[in-house]
């Protein structure tokens, strides 16, 4: 058994590796053959991968239900890449792939720690990706997506404001409201709503006038997160923003100001706020704090260090000691089983996934979809950066998960979602192209 | 990196420095004629040729202009790409570097438990001296239990430490090596089938066990420390605290030991005893008097045997006078009004300076858990404070192993090396796997200052209060000293200190003696540096 899992765990680093590189060749490859070997390589993998890790708990748990899992996910991972094959003919499947690779990674940890979760995240994933197989058709007929500025805002601000008042209620506690056993996350949606307030407001005037008022009320947005303790989001949302803002505008004295505004804030809250200082305090040195704040990072960093470089195999490790190990600190458990090269390679992976977004939003003509794409893209990359930078102890711990990866069904919903709407601007662009053909022939 | 079929990738010059345009606040835009709007958020595919009409172009020049426009936007993308896929980067180096380089230190903390989960398939290896004597095994009986014994029980209490109730000493320090398995693949699969626990590594200390015993055997029934050390290397050799414990029953008898408050046992107090350096401090005044005039040879005073200051009146230890005296001849005698005066010369400022580089206040380099000293001299501090420091009966609180790293750093040229207490790692048939190598920690003092104060501890041996030590076939240096501290019932007490070195052919010790209320230190701790010496330089 032992011996099984010390090979297997050489087994996965080698698959992980190769699926990175698969991704990076894909990029810079131009020949549509060699393209599609690629992608049925990597599919190869994703199964492989999968298949074996999932036979692995089952030998360990020796509960039936993990097969009946495995099988479940086998099919789901073929119908997603069967749908957008049939129905999407021209969407981009290197960003199904590398989904469905970081769903998978996640399916796997969070099966080894805990099957209940692993079905319910397996459940939710299936649901999200019924919803985004709809959206490419959304974004194409609804055209007046564009104009609903104001209505983005205000959605966006009333979500936040529930937000802040559970969090006031729970003392800080609670950052989600159940509705019938299903707990809702407002601000994974408000993701959404502010990159297509921002995408309405900057597209068709990118003035001073115009900037300000995305300004405002962006900052509404920040603040009201900031208030509910969920800086993670807050910080997502600045950056996006910023980000968006620059590419708007295309004058680097926005985004300096904004960094300028946003030190000044970062300050001035350490100073106003009690739990922000705490995650400064513990993210100086976990160790003297062990028995307070310092005591997550302590325990991810505990578990990063005995994966080392091939990780111990799964279940050899025991990543069961990590508080939120299926949500925050996945990718300290990840690094723990499946060792520090795999956790790079999953860096690695979002990486290609951030590039193919901003290649997509490259493409696009059209300003709006174009803003919205780097916006969901930017989110997108910066939240992988706080969490694994949190949990890494290379920047303060913010409190938020791994995207696709962590357990958690409103923000894989809503990162899945994301990547449809990106999916659907691909498509979009492509159709461009074609009327673009039609008209000058 | 190459974008997928970007056909904006042809023109990297003009991206670049449309990026560099971007970075010095100027609108890209502006340098290139109006141009029609592609960038109308609606989606209108015919709005583009319309509008390039309406600029005056046929509809093939506008769409090369407009191409041209879109490679600027292009640069504001390509610039936030590349500004993430740094810090994704980032994210690979910082974890990189966390596991060739943060990786030990995170195993072997204390606080972390997760290797004790390895105990489930690995045998706790072997704990060893340097010449190969058994200090801490784990033993089988029967029924497959295991029990972790101590051949040498109380001698090597502390520093080797317990694995029960938590850990401490080597056993903490070590803990990831002693459950980590290098035997044989081979055996090791075989064991695998038999369902068998693998032999952990063995770690092989820089402990003498002949001098460990002579220095437990020397410090009596004395409370206090010795710790001894190789300066030239940093190996720790020998370091015994008292009253001590039997490793062997520390599970039984942990109730009554962390009950009995009034003798501390757990506490290794060569590391984590805090006591008032005594005279032993004349060492860091004299320093920092020779580093204000670069020589001692200005130094005269004529010792009545009492000096009054402000509001307090020194007095020489026993109220002896020692009369006309130069600054070795006041370090020799350990005269407390000499010191006084020099304490008054060179000031609070820099004494506190010396204090602080010779890492008073500060976290010591250590294999086994230290304590810091503690350093009060407060800027602006009394003349009667500042003269009770200089000759080291203030509120500064030291360790021996700390005085025993400031001789050992004046006994190698002012450098202190990286004390060691583990020699070298080897698996269970006593194949090495790690070897640790002597690593310079930091310069303490020049070679010169280090030079001036070896000539004030000899002088201590020739014709001071360290004359015990002279003559015996090897040659030492050193500094007494005695503490007064108030017991607990109140009556005055008097700590006795040595801290010195020795050298015969090539071969160096440095000693930190600490008997609790062994009276002056010429008369208890230097006979029990004498028998450490003795021992180990062979006569």
């Amino acid at each position: 058994m032992n011996i099984l899992t010390q090979l297997s765990k050489f087994l996965f680093v080698f698959l992980i590796i190769l699926f990175t590189l698969k991704d990076y060749t894909y990029l810079g490859r131009r020949n549509e053959a060699k393209k599609r070997t690629i992608l049925k390589n990597q599919i190869q993998i994703l199964f492989g991968m999968e298949i074996l890790g999932y036979l692995l708990i089952f030998l360990n748990t020796k509960d039936l239900l993990t097969l009946a899992l495995l099988g479940g996910i086998l099919v789901y991972f073929g119908v997603t890449i069967g749908c957008f094959h049939l129905m999407y003919a021209r969407s981009s499947m290197l960003l199904v792939n590398n989904m469905l690779m970081l769903l998978g990674i996640g399916f796997l940890m969070i099966g080894r720690l805990d099957l209940k979760q692993a079905i319910k995240q397996f459940v939710i994933a299936a649901g999200g990706t019924v919803i985004a197989l709809i959206i490419p058709v959304i974004i194409r007929k609804l055209k007046a997506l564009s104009h609903w500025t104001w209505f983005y805002a205000i959605v966006g601000i009333v979500a936040l404001l529930g937000v802040l008042a559970l969090a006031t209620v729970s003392g800080g506690a609670k950052l989600s409201l159940s509705v019938g056993g299903v707990t809702i996350q407002f601000s994974e949606l408000v993701k959404i709503t502010l990159v297509f307030f921002l995408a309405s407001k900057l597209a068709r005037d990118s003035s001073f006038k115009s900037v300000i008022t995305a300004t405002v009320v962006a900052a509404i947005h920040v603040g009201i997160l900031v208030l509910s303790t969920d800086l993670g989001t807050a910080l997502v949302f600045f950056v996006a923003y910023i980000v968006m803002v620059f590419v708007a505008t295309r004058k680097a004295v926005w985004p300096l100001a904004g960094l300028g505004g946003g030190v000044l804030a970062a300050i001035a809250a350490y100073f106003l706020f009690g739990h922000v200082r705490q995650r400064v305090v513990a993210w100086k040195d976990p160790f003297a704090v062990y028995d307070t704040s310092g005591y997550q990072i302590a325990q991810g960093l505990f578990a990063i260090g005995a994966g080392g470089w091939f990780g111990t195999g799964l279940f050899l490790g025991r990543p069961d000691t990590i508080p939120v190990a299926t949500k925050d600190f996945i990718f300290a458990a990840i690094c723990e089983e499946f060792g520090g090269i795999f956790g790079i390679c999953l860096i690695l992976i979002c990486m290609s996934m951030f590039i193919l977004i901003v290649n997509i939003s490259m493409l696009i003509r059209n300003r709006f979809y174009k803003l919205i794409a780097l916006g969901l893209g930017t989110e997108y990359a910066f939240q992988v950066f706080l969490t694994i930078g949190g949990v890494t102890k290379f920047i303060p711990m913010t409190g938020i998960t791994l995207p696709l990866v962590s357990y958690g069904g409103s923000s894989v919903i809503s990162t899945i979602v994301m990547l449809a709407i990106i999916q659907g601007l691909y498509l979009l662009r492509e159709d461009e192209g074609e009327e673009y053909l039609e008209i000058h022939r | 990196m190459r974008y997928t079929g970007d056909p904006e990738d042809h023109t990297k010059e003009k991206i670049g420095s449309d990026v560099r345009n971007i970075l010095k606040g100027k609108d890209v835009r502006q340098d290139t004629a109006p141009l029609p709007d592609l960038d109308d958020p609606e989606f209108d595919p015919d709005y583009e040729r319309s509008s390039a009409q309406g600029s005056g172009g046929s509809p093939g020049g506008s769409f090369t202009e407009g191409g041209r426009k879109k490679k600027k936007r292009g640069a504001a993308y390509i610039f936030v790409s590349y500004a993430f896929v740094l810090i994704f980067l980032l994210l690979v180096a910082h974890l990189i570097y966390f596991n060739v380089k943060l990786k030990d230190d995170i195993q072997n903390s204390p606080f972390n438990k997760r290797q004790n989960s390895a105990a489930e398939y690995i045998i706790r290896g072997k704990i060893k001296s340097g010449d190969g004597e058994t200090l801490a095994e784990t033993e089988m009986d029967e029924d497959g239990h295991e029990r972790r014994v101590y051949p040498k029980g109380r001698v090597y209490a502390h520093v080797v430490g317990y694995d029960s109730h938590g850990k401490s000493g080597i056993e903490s320090r070590t803990n990831y090596q002693l459950l980590t398995s290098h035997s044989n693949p081979l055996d090791q699969i075989i064991n695998e089938f038999k369902g068998e626990k693998n032999p952990g590594d063995t770690v092989v200390t820089t402990l003498d066990s002949s001098l460990q015993k002579v220095a437990y055997e020397a410090l009596g029934d004395y409370r206090g420390a010795i710790v001894a050390l190789d300066p030239e290397t940093g190996a720790i050799r020998a370091m015994v605290s008292k009253p001590d414990f039997d490793p062997n029953e520390i599970a039984d008898a942990w109730d009554s030991i962390t009950a009995d408050s009034s003798n501390s046992q757990l506490l290794n107090r060569a590391t984590q005893g805090l006591y008032a350096p005594g005279s032993t401090f004349k060492i860091v005044t004299a320093l920092t008097y020779y580093r204000k005039y670069g020589s001692f040879s200005g130094f005269h005073y004529t010792c009545t045997g009492a000096l009054p200051i402000k509001k307090t009146t020194v007095h020489c230890y026993g109220g002896e006078a020692h009369g006309e005296l130069d600054l070795p001849g006041a370090f020799a005698h350990s005269c407390n009004t000499s010191f006084s005066k020099i304490g008054l010369d060179v000031g609070t400022k820099r004494l506190t300076d010396t204090a602080d580089s010779l890492l008073f206040g500060q976290k010591l380099p250590s294999a086994v858990a230290t304590t810091k000293s503690q350093w009060h001299l407060e800027k602006g501090a009394s003349d009667d404070d500042l003269v009770q420091t200089a000759f080291g009966q203030g509120r500064t609180l030291t360790t021996p192993y700390h005085m025993a790293l400031i001789v050992s750093a004046i006994a190698n040229k002012g450098v202190l090396m990286k004390p060691n207490l583990i020699d070298h790692v080897e698996n269970d048939a006593g194949v090495l796997v790690s070897q640790s190598k002597a690593r310079r920690e930091r310069q303490l003092l020049s070679a010169k200052e280090a030079e001036a104060l070896d000539g004030l501890l000899q002088e201590v041996v020739k014709s001071g209060t360290g004359r015990a030590l002279a003559d015996r076939g090897y040659q030492a240096g050193g500094k007494t000293g005695s503490a007064d501290y108030n017991k607990a019932d109140g009556t005055p007490g008097t700590h006795s200190w040595f801290v010195g070195y020795g050298q015969k052919d090539g071969k160096k010790l440095v000693l930190a003696v600490l008997a609790e209320d062994g009276g002056a230190g010429s008369s208890t701790a230097v006979p029990m540096a004498g028998r450490l010496f003795d021992h180990y330089f062979g006569s």
